[in-house]
């Protein structure tokens, strides 16, 4: 029977431009991390974030791709970041503009993140803005780095008070 | 009170959090990040865009060739 464990949590006191999972330890089988967020940033309704592994970053790298359908309530899209990527691209984080009190939803799950394979990545991502136009993901990412996932990093935007995040180890036995 | 931004640090084998203010190279590269990310958000929506005005274009097309609008629903289904 599959166990969800805690691993690590924080609950942001003040605003922070980043958070970091460090020394994710390799004894789970997958890795979730649930993010509750809002931005200090933004005049729309969301602003993007951004998913890094390992710490590999930079203007153009070749670890990362991502995939994405998303919906408003009035229209649907989809894209693809490209294989230069320099990170796996999150979208849905509530911007400042959006309704007070108001924070996003996401959810990743990474299978296999202590393996030597390339890394793949699966998340649900919803604003919330408590009005008629919310926004709404199913992003599928790719990390192509082949050693363990020992670092999470979730960047991209200014995080306000309140922002959570939640890493949880799944075992499979 | 500083200005300075922080980021947040969990050391998973620890549970310690440290809070850390970002260095002068670490702010400068959060905002080319911030830059790109934009940059990459506004080719996204222009893609998308650029998708939706080729598909109404075509569906006009099909209607002047006389196509109802439920055959032309029925193409892309």
């Amino acid at each position: 029977m599959a166990t969800y464990t805690l691993i690590s949590s924080n609950v942001l006191s003040s605003s922070a431009t980043s958070v970091t999972f460090s020394a994710i330890p390799s004894t789970y089988t997958d890795l979730v991390l649930r993010i509750s967020a809002r931005s200090t940033l933004g005049a729309g309704e969301v602003v993007s974030s951004r998913i890094i592994v390992n710490g590999d970053e930079g203007a153009v790298n070749t670890y990362y791709s991502s995939i994405y359908v998303s919906g408003n309530g009035t229209s649907a899209s989809s894209g693809l970041t490209s294989d230069q990527a320099p990170w796996i691209f999150g979208s849905t984080i509530t911007a400042n503009a959006a309704t007070s009190n108001t924070f996003s939803n996401n959810e990743y799950y990474i299978p296999n993140y202590a393996g030597s394979t390339a890394k793949v990545l699966s998340g649900e991502e919803a604003s919330e803005n408590n009005a008629t136009t919310t926004t709404r993901n199913a992003r599928a990412g790719l990390y192509r780095g082949t050693t363990a996932i020992t670092q999470l990093a979730v960047a991209g935007t200014t995080f306000a008070s309140g922002s959570s995040f939640y890493l949880y180890g799944i075992s499979n036995a | 009170m500083s200005d300075t931004p922080t980021k947040v640090v969990v050391d998973c084998s620890t549970g310690i959090t440290e809070v850390l203010p970002l260095t002068e190279a670490e702010i400068a590269d959060m905002e080319t990040a911030r830059v790109a990310a934009e940059d990459q958000r506004k080719a996204a929506e222009a893609e998308a865009a650029a998708v939706a005005a080729a598909k109404e274009s075509a569906n006009v097309k099909l209607a002047a060739l006389g196509l109802t609008a439920e055959e032309i629903a029925a193409l892309s289904k």
